[in-house]
Order: structure tokens, then sequence, then C-alpha cells
């Protein structure tokens, strides 16, 4: 199985971190969630693999305190 | 006329109009081994296919033909293939619209176009546009022809089931007709009495799963437009007539139109003629001339029983399942039922298979429905999110889709039925022939394909058949058997052999295979088949 990558991994943090908030400075709050949604499914496309996506969704939900998984999750 | 027994819809055509049965002045209930209550499409195709197998039927309904209004209009190839088995095809591929092309537009702009690319060498397209009243008419037809040949065949108009008791080996049915009631008894009941089914609230039957808070309107119209045979789905359509919109040809130069309306609304004010007319309008522009025909306002449910047979009673089509229409699941689930159940009721009526095959009905076609379910509950959460996050990502999908290749699959105006492959059924015999295609593993349907003059599916018996591809077939093997080679049916050979030099395969009488294997093997046929009859407990 390909493992989820929580270490270390971008090559630019702070410049990643401040463009990410800069392609937000001119937005509305909805205009902003829309990109993010827009941004979620680029990136989930580029990675692809199916269980690496899991990994990420579960380790999303983790760290919100959301540890339980959702009620449809074992649906396949 | 009892005015209890009024009609509760109008009919497009008048088939079988009341008639007094010997039944009712006999002195004690009539015995039939069948009775089968329902004359929707999928009562007639079951009474269609159980008369051409000598199986004596009596049909109840409680209208004299068929209601009208167009429905359900997609059919699939898999329909067309189960009514071609039973000569009632021809009429409704006549008839039906072939398309192919969908277009998806989000606002005014057209987000990408899909072909249905239907491979060479099928009798049947992938699908036909063709109005409901047809497809029962085409069937209706059909038992009619059936029964000049002297099918065991009887429908009895203004007919309706008022109630049921269970006795130890048949039902008591209380029958209301014009003339006052009377009662019949029944070996099997098949309820085809539609998604209110009287006879599943008779028994008190569960019919568990989601509503969706949404309702759309129908508007078929009759024009002579410039709109091409497509499928065309708005999402958040720029002429503002609802939600998301649809535009599909029928015959006759009858287009469905379809608007999502939203949960709140004023049902009787959004059927007024004037105020269909203004969303119609606003979608087809100021020139278009145009007759509404008719308009409906539905809401839907996914939803199953938890069982479908029930001691004698089965269930089928909506009475056991029922979908949301996107993806055309409904009419054509309800077929794929009836080509399902009849076989097995016949094998188990003549005593050539335990009772237990009919709870592979349940087993096979509770699967199909689920997979059924799982597709138009996800095109419904599409189509209409259920909430501010879910319609976010839909949105960010859509506006994603016009730009990017890699969206386009997430955006779903709905999934076209396919065909259900019976994957895990307790009838099917391991793969043996795993190097040949996945579409023809045990379970699925046998795909069609070129063979002389006709097709493959036609060469099929009534019974069990076996398909030879480049081997030999004992000439003393009971079944009947075809033999073929990659040169004399390349198709054949492409679609059932792929990387495999040479296979045999068992098929049922409804075009399933049950096992397949390299070569021909007497020993592992009779238990291939003993398996798929339900003669045999399982291995392991």
């Amino acid at each position: 199985m390909v493992k989820l990558i929580t270490t270390q991994n971008l090559s630019q943090p702070d410049d990643f971190y401040a463009e990410l908030l800069e392609n937000h400075n001119d937005l509305s709050t909805e205009d902003s969630h829309a990109l993010n949604a827009r941004l979620v499914l680029l990136l989930c496309n580029h990675i692809g693999d199916h269980e690496v996506l899991q990994q990420a969704l579960a380790a999303a939900r983790q760290s919100g305190g959301h540890s339980d998984l959702p009620s449809t999750a074992s649906r396949q | 006329m009892n005015a209890s027994l009024r009609d509760r819809y109008d009919l497009a055509f008048t088939l079988y109009p009341y008639a007094r049965s010997s039944d009712q002045d006999s002195a004690s209930p009539v015995r039939h081994p069948v009775v089968i209550v329902g004359g929707g499409p999928v009562g007639l195709a079951a009474a269609l296919d159980l008369g051409r197998m000598g199986v004596p039927v009596v049909v109840l309904d409680d209208h004299e033909g068929v209601g009208a209004g167009s429905r359900a209009i997609c059919f699939a190839k898999r329909t067309l293939e189960i009514c071609q088995r039973m000569e009632a095809a021809k009429p409704m591929l006549d008839k039906g619209i072939v398309w192919n092309i969908g277009k998806v537009f989000h606002d005014a702009g057209l987000l990408y176009e899909f072909n249905l690319l239907p491979e060479d060498g099928h009798r049947f397209p992938a699908f036909i546009n063709l109005q409901q009243p047809y497809f029962e008419k085409f069937l209706y037809d059909a038992i009619r022809t059936e029964q000049a040949k002297g099918a065991p065949i009887q429908i009895r108009g203004k007919n309706r089931v008022d109630a049921m008791s269970t006795e130890a080996d048949h039902s008591l049915l209380d029958i209301s007709t014009p003339d006052g009631g009377y009662q019949i008894k029944a070996d099997w009941i098949i309820a085809c009495d539609g998604a209110g089914s009287p006879i599943r609230s008779m028994l008190g039957l569960d019919f568990e799963g989601r509503v969706f808070q949404d309702n759309f309107l129908i508007a078929d119209v009759r024009m002579t437009a410039p709109f091409p045979t497509e499928r065309w789905f708005w999402f958040e359509p720029h002429f503002k007539s609802g939600d998301s919109a649809l535009l599909h040809k029928q015959p006759d130069d009858i287009w469905r139109i379809d608007f999502q309306l939203g949960w709140e609304i004023d049902r009787e004010k959004e059927l007024c003629p004037k105020n269909v007319r203004a969303r119609v309008d606003a979608m087809l522009g100021p020139d278009i001339d145009y007759e509404l025909v008719w308009t409906s306002i539905y809401t839907f449910q996914c939803r199953r029983m938890a069982k479908f047979r029930h001691e004698n009673v089965i269930f089928a089509g909506d009475s056991a399942h029922q979908v949301s229409p996107f993806g055309a699941r409904g009419a054509n689930s309800g077929i794929q039922d009836v080509d399902n159940l009849c076989w097995k009721l016949k094998m188990v009526l003549d005593g050539s298979a335990p009772e237990r095959l009919l709870d592979s009905y349940h087993t096979e076609r509770a699967h199909g429905a689920d997979e059924n379910i799982l597709n138009s509950t996800r095109s419904t959460d599409f189509i209409t999110p259920k909430s501010d996050i879910s319609k976010l990502f839909r949105n960010a999908v859509l506006s994603l889709s016009a730009d990017h290749a890699f969206a386009r699959p997430l955006v779903n105006s709905g999934r076209l039925s396919v065909p259900c492959v019976y994957d895990g059924s307790q009838l099917n015999t391991a793969d043996a022939l795993p190097d040949a295609p996945m579409r023809a593993r045990p379970g699925a349907p046998c795909p069609d394909a070129p063979l002389g003059d006709g097709f493959v599916l036609d060469r099929l018996s009534k019974g069990f058949s076996l398909l030879g591809i480049n081997t030999q077939i004992a000439s003393d093997e009971p079944l009947h058997s075809i033999s073929v080679t990659s040169k004399s049916a390349p198709d054949i050979a492409v679609r059932y052999l792929g990387d495999a030099q040479t296979g045999v395969y068992l098929i049922r009488p409804d075009q399933h295979v049950a096992g397949r294997w390299p070569t021909y093997d007497a020993q592992s046929i009779s238990r291939a088949l003993a398996m798929a009859t339900a003669q045999e407990a399982r291995d392991g």
C-alpha cells in the first residue's frame, strides 16, 4: 500500500503558504471556499491513488478531532 | 359501474376491457398456478415470458389498458434483448428513437459531450427512447400473438385485488369487478403492482430507503424543432427555468423536458399550463411553436424491500424497489426482474428444481436493486445537493470540468443503466476461464455478437445452452449446443475468448453465464447445471 506522506515534503514551505493565502486575499469567504474546493479536487486527481486519498481524508478528520469515521465510509 | 372501481388515471390505449370470467360464476374459488397482480410493463412482461413457456397465468389489472403519459422513456439494450427473446422487440426498435450523444451544460456553457459509442455487431443500440405506453402496448401485442398460438395467458381488466389471505399452499384473493366481487386461489402470486404496491401493504411489509426533497416538473411537448437527437442536460441553466433541466427526444415529435423545481413549491400553481409554458418558453426561446402534451410533477425515493420473495408471493419491478429516474434504472430493472424470475418459477412449477431456486431471485435481483439505488442516489446527490458543502463541491466539479478532462467523470447527470452482473450469486460456478474477458464472466449477461445471418443471442434455447468456441462438445450432450470457431464467428471469439484459445460456456435461460471452462467436460457441466438450478449446495 502506498502511504500518505505526512513528513516534510514541500520544497518551499514558506513560499507555498504565502501563495496559498495570497490567492485568497481578494476573495469573499464564499469564493474562498469555492477556490478551496477546486484546489482539493485538482490535487486529489493529481494524487490519484484511492488508498492515499482515503488516508488523507482520515488524517484530515483526525486532526480536526473527528476521529470517528463518517457513517457512509464503509460503503464501497 | 362500481364507483370504487373508477379509473385512477387516464388510459393511452384501452386494451382489455372488462369481460366476465367463468371464474366469477364458479361455486368455489378456481385455483390458478400463477396470478400476476398489475398490468404495467413488468406484469405484462412476466405474463408474456411465462405464457410462452406454457405456464398458465392470470393477470389482474384494475384498469382496462395502458396508462397515459410518457413516464419511462429510455429503454436499454439489455431490455431490448430480453424483449427480443420474447419476440416483442421489433416494433419497439422500429418505433423508438436511437440516440448516442449526450451534452452537459452549466449555465450557458457546454461543459462536455459524451458518446455512448456502441460497439458494432450487436442487434440493439445502447438505448432507445420510447414512451412507456408504446412499450406496454408492444408487450401486449406480443401477448395477443402468443394467445393466438395457444399460450395460456388471461388478462382481466377492471379486476382489483382487495384482500389476500394465505393458506397452507396457496393464497386466496378477493377481487372486485364492475359485476361485484369473486375469489380465486393462486399457488404463486407475482406482485407487479407498482411503487405503492397494495399487495405489499396487505402483507404489512417494509419498504425502506431515502426520500429526496425535490420536485421535478415533466413537460412533454410536441414540436418540429431543429434540436438534434441528443440528451441535453443543464445544471443551473441560464434560462432559469429550474435548478437543472433536461431535453430529450421521443417518437412522434415529442420532446421530454424536465425542470428541477426545488422542495417548497405549490404543485397546483406549477402545473397550471401558463406557468409551465413560461418555463418552456424561457428554455426554447421565443420562436419555437410547441404544444403541451403531458405534464406531471414527481418526487422520488430510493428504497427497496428487505426480501423480494415472501413464501408464495414474489415482488417484481417498482413494488420491490424504487429508484430516482436519473439513469433509466426503473422500468429497465423491472424487465430484468422478469427475465430472472420466470425461468426459475417455471422449473419450480415443473418440479425440475427445488423451491429454493426462487431464493436466488431475491439474491440476484436485490444485488441489482442495490446497484441501481447506489448509482441513482449518487446521481441525485449531485443533481440535488443536500447541503451547502455538497453544492460547493458540485459546483467546483462543474467549473473545473469545462477546462479539465479529469473533472468530467465526476459530473453526474445520471449513470445510465448497464445490465446487472450477478457476481457472487450462489448459482454461479467459479470461473475456470480467467483469461477470457471479464464482461462474459459467470453471472454476466451474454454479450451479443453476429453469428451467421443473425446474432448469437437468437441461437440460445429456452432452457440452458452450451456455447463452444474452437473446441468440441460431445455429440451425446443433452443440452442445446452451439459450436463456433474464431474463423466462423470472429466477434464471438473476441467477446468470449479474449486471450484464451478455447472455451465452453454454460448459459442460463435468461442468457446469463452460469459457468465457463477451457474445454468440454460432461461432469463439470452437469455439476454447474445442478448449481445453477439450486439442486446442489455450493461447495465451500
